[in-house]
Formats: structure tokens, sequence, C-alpha cells
């Protein structure tokens, strides 16, 4: 295993909600990533994101980690979800909804 | 650099032989595009690995020459 593997294994098992994105929440820099926020926020659950543009190692290994081309990437308990459409079509359908409920995962405070 | 959306459907096409494929250029700038992808060998795929098979036709590309592709997958009804 890679040195970047190991870290990003150690990021998404670090919480239960982990979003590799381009930005932050707050400032997001690409509307793939910024509607994957919403996403979360609208959930209301509590989530860390990865900001790749601060980090190459981490924007180039996060597409190997999970044999994903692009970013944004959404973890739920250490298991890749999906990228933004994958994400939304979830969600359209109630899926992720359900997703995190079933893996118990903590809500925003 | 952009890419036409005829190239895109002839890979989608060539990766995944009985794949429908749908292409809409979505902001009509030859840049932002959405994929839709209808295969009968997506069944019983996870959407997960149904994205990662369009994503092997593309070769590379997502996420290069093509960074706004939106891409939904599904099977024939």
């Amino acid at each position: 295993m890679t040195d970047s593997n190991a870290r990003i294994e150690e990021i998404v098992n670090k919480a239960d909600v982990v979003l590799f994105m381009k930005g932050t929440a707050l400032f997001p820099q690409c509307g793939f990533s910024s509607r994957a926020v919403a996403i979360l926020d609208h959930l209301g659950v509590a989530f860390e994101t990865v900001d790749v543009l601060q980090d190459p190692e981490i924007r180039q290994g996060v597409k190997e980690y999970s044999d994903w081309p692009t970013v944004p990437q959404l973890y739920v308990k250490g298991e890749f979800v999906g990228g933004s459409d994958i994400m939304t079509e979830m969600f359209q359908a109630g899926e992720l909804q359900q997703l995190l409920e079933e893996k118990d995962v903590a809500k925003a405070v | 650099m952009p890419m036409p959306a005829d190239e895109i459907e002839t890979l989608i096409r060539a990766g995944i032989p009985d794949a429908r494929v749908e292409i809409v250029d979505l902001a009509g700038d030859g840049d932002h595009y959405e994929a839709r992808v209808t295969a009968e060998s997506f069944r019983g795929a996870s959407r997960v690995k149904q994205h990662q098979r369009v994503y092997q036709a593309l070769g590379g590309r997502m996420g290069n020459e093509l960074h706004a592709l939106k891409l939904s997958t599904a099977t024939p009804d």
C-alpha cells in the first residue's frame, strides 16, 4: 500500500461521513462539490471535508483509492459511496437518507 | 480541451457494446455534457460499478479532457 493510500484510509475512517471536494464547505470551488455539500447540509448529518486543491497527493491518491476519476467523493464509515451524480440520484430516491440511517451516522449539531 | 459529443458516444459504445447512449450538451459550449447510458449488461451491478464501467470506456479522459460530464446510468425497463 502506498503512503497516500494509508493517509486516505486514515482520513475516511476518522469520521462517519467524509467528503473529498474542491474548496471548503463554506466556499466550494466547483459546482459538483457545491452540490454534494448542499445535499449533506440538507440531510443534516455531521461531515468532514477534505479540500483536494490544498493537497496534490490526496487529489491524485483519492482517485486511485476508489478507482474513481473525479472529485467530489463521498465516504460513509470508510466506504466509498459515489460522486456527486450518484449522491444526487440516491438523494432523490431517498436511498442516501436510508444509507445514513442504516449506518447510524451522527446528526449535525 | 473540449471534446465533441459524438466522440464521447463512440468511446462509450466501444467499451460497452450493448449501451444506448444519449448525450446532452448542457451549456451549449461543447464542454459540459450529460451522458445517459442504458445497458442490459449493467443489470445487477451497483451504481458505482456502472459508472466505473463508463469511466473505463472513456479511458482516462474523465477528469481530464472531460471535466464536467454529468453521468446517469440505467438498465432497460
